[in-house]
């Protein structure tokens, strides 16, 4: 946000700060594993290697597709239903009433402890992965929503109503808009906590995909490999967010694009 | 018309509705919740082409009877009348000029002048046209594709202002609009202000707790007193207003105006 003669010049010393921050982290990641911190764990340069071996023979990709599989459904069905239900919480009492209590228990309960119940319900197949995907990253999304939608500004309302906008116009063209950057965060929260409620059930329930790759390769003490995959969450988590801030910026908030 | 100072009248209690009030309110009367009384039966004329004012210490209730009239609040007894028809609710008639200027934080100049006419579904051409007619009008000219918070709070106030002109309504009704802008961009506006309703013919409603500026700029005041709000009288200033703006502000009449209401005013303030 400095302010700048030249916002060029200052958009690219964002960027160069942004790249030495990363290099920096892996530069410490360098030096930590071969100090070594532990014998469990590896180098950045023995990490990235392995990652390029189980990419190049193609056991990463499969991993990603079991993997995505219930994470891009959990998170769609979250995403959806969880947005239709927090707006229909902000704009109705007796909604609000009825499912506040039940989406601020489940945010508060240690999900990775009913995990195991699902199994009992669900079995161990894909259902199973996708029910943990939602528990974790519905009541986030659900409940931001919510917020946001409640607490849009009275003046836009009551100007859209001085201009006899109807109720839908209303809703549509200034509450959620206005809503959007919080609706947005809980989105880029609930994705966040799908990955970890899609990676604790390939843990916990039947190692498939990438939790197959991190628990095999702890077991024969290949940390490198386990650390690998570990990594690989980490990058694709932090793209999906970022898109998910694309998507924001250009459809919602394009006034965001100019403030930044 | 400079001879008499000013002309008050103590509003009397039944009018008939009349065609030179394009805007009648009778009998308003508003409680928020049990306890608190807002306005205490208030019944008043807005002529047409006139600029009115309303003006009193904080609490006496005029935003309150100002967002009754606009219909974005309901009166607790009374009616509206707009153009001699009893209304309940916002109308096109009517426009609003919002004291914290409420534009849509995430749309240009451009769509938030039109905005009024998007959500009476007028054609894009047609509004888009319209709205830069009116970004002309207040001086905005070049800030069409710019959003709101890359303007100063004047500028956000020309655009909020340039809104409620392009749906073309009869009557604007603006609230408290230059409070939240620097004193010297309020004088500009007002000048500004006055020179555009003498273009555009607009009946104006106005609601301010600036003496000097509900003297500078209209043709009628209400004062009003405080818990419950009434009526405590109407003062017609009577300044020429073919005077430049600093020889209003020098005028022997505006100067007295402002003196009488002050000195009427100061006794609610202990």
């Amino acid at each position: 946000m400095a302010a700048s003669d030249n916002p060029n010049s200052d958009l690219k010393n964002v960027t160069l700060y942004r790249v030495l921050s990363i290099i920096g982290v892996f530069v410490l990641w360098e030096i930590g594993g071969l100090v070594p911190i532990s014998v469990a764990f590896p180098t950045f340069s023995s990490t990235m290697l392995a990652l390029f071996e189980m990419t190049a023979d193609g056991r990463m990709i499969r991993a990603f597709g079991e993997t995505l599989q219930p994470l891009a459904i959990g998170v769609l069905i979250s995403g959806g239903f969880g947005i239709a239900i927090g707006v229909g919480m902000g704009l109705n009492r007796l909604f609000q009433w009825m499912g506040e209590p039940i989406f601020v228990v489940l945010q508060a309960s240690p999900v990775a402890a009913l995990i195991p119940l699902i199994t009992y319900a669900y079995g161990i197949g894909l259902t199973a992965k996708t029910v943990a995907v939602i528990i974790l990253a519905s009541p986030i999304i659900v409940l931001n929503t919510y917020k946001a939608v409640r607490n849009a500004s009275p003046t836009l309302i009551q100007m859209s109503r001085s201009f006899q906008g109807t109720r839908l116009q209303e809703i549509v063209k200034v509450i959620i808009p206005n809503a959007a950057p919080v609706i947005f965060a809980g989105l880029r929260l609930g994705v966040a906590a799908g990955f970890i409620g899609v990676i604790l059930a390939e843990l916990l329930i039947t190692p498939t995909g990438l939790g197959d790759i991190i628990s095999y390769h702890r077991s024969i003490a290949e940390y490198a490999h386990m650390y690998a995959a570990v990594f690989s969450i980490i990058v694709f988590s932090a793209v999906m967010v970022g898109l998910l801030e694309k998507v924001e910026t250009n459809y919602f908030r394009p006034e965001k694009k100019k403030g930044q | 018309m400079m001879s008499s100072a000013t002309a008050i009248r103590q509003p009397d209690e039944m009018r008939p509705l009349s065609n030179e009030n394009i805007v009648e309110v009778r009998n308003i009367t508003k409680y928020y919740g049990s306890d608190i009384h807002a306005l205490d039966s208030i019944n008043l004329g807005f002529p047409t082409g006139q600029m009115t004012t309303l003006l009193g210490p904080s609490g006496c209730g005029k935003t309150t009877l100002l967002k009754i009239v606009a219909g974005l609040l309901e009166a607790s007894g009374g009616e509206v009348f707009v153009k001699g028809e009893p209304v309940t609710g916002p109308g096109p008639e009517r426009a609003f000029v919002f004291q914290d200027f409420a534009l849509l934080p995430w749309a240009t100049v451009l769509r938030n002048v039109a905005f009024g006419l998007e959500l009476t579904h007028k054609p894009k051409a047609e509004r888009e046209e319209k709205a830069r007619h009116y970004i002309a009008e207040v001086g905005l000219s070049g800030f069409e594709q710019k959003y709101p918070h890359e303007l100063s709070g004047g500028m956000r106030q020309r655009v909020g202002l340039a809104r409620a002109l392009a749906v073309d309504a009869d009557v604007l009704l603006m609230d408290e609009p230059f409070s939240a802008v620097d004193e010297q961009t309020r004088r500009k506006f007002q000048e500004d202000l006055l020179h555009l309703l003498a273009v555009e013919k607009k009946t104006v409603i106005f609601v301010t707790h600036s003496i000097e500026e509900a003297v500078y700029v209209s043709d009628q005041i209400v004062l009003l007193s405080p818990r419950p709000g009434r009526i405590h009288s109407i003062i017609r200033p009577e300044i020429s207003r073919s005077k430049s703006p600093d020889d209003i502000r020098r005028d022997k009449n505006y100067l007295d105006t402002v003196e009488e209401i002050w000195s009427d005013l100061r006794k609610y303030l202990d």
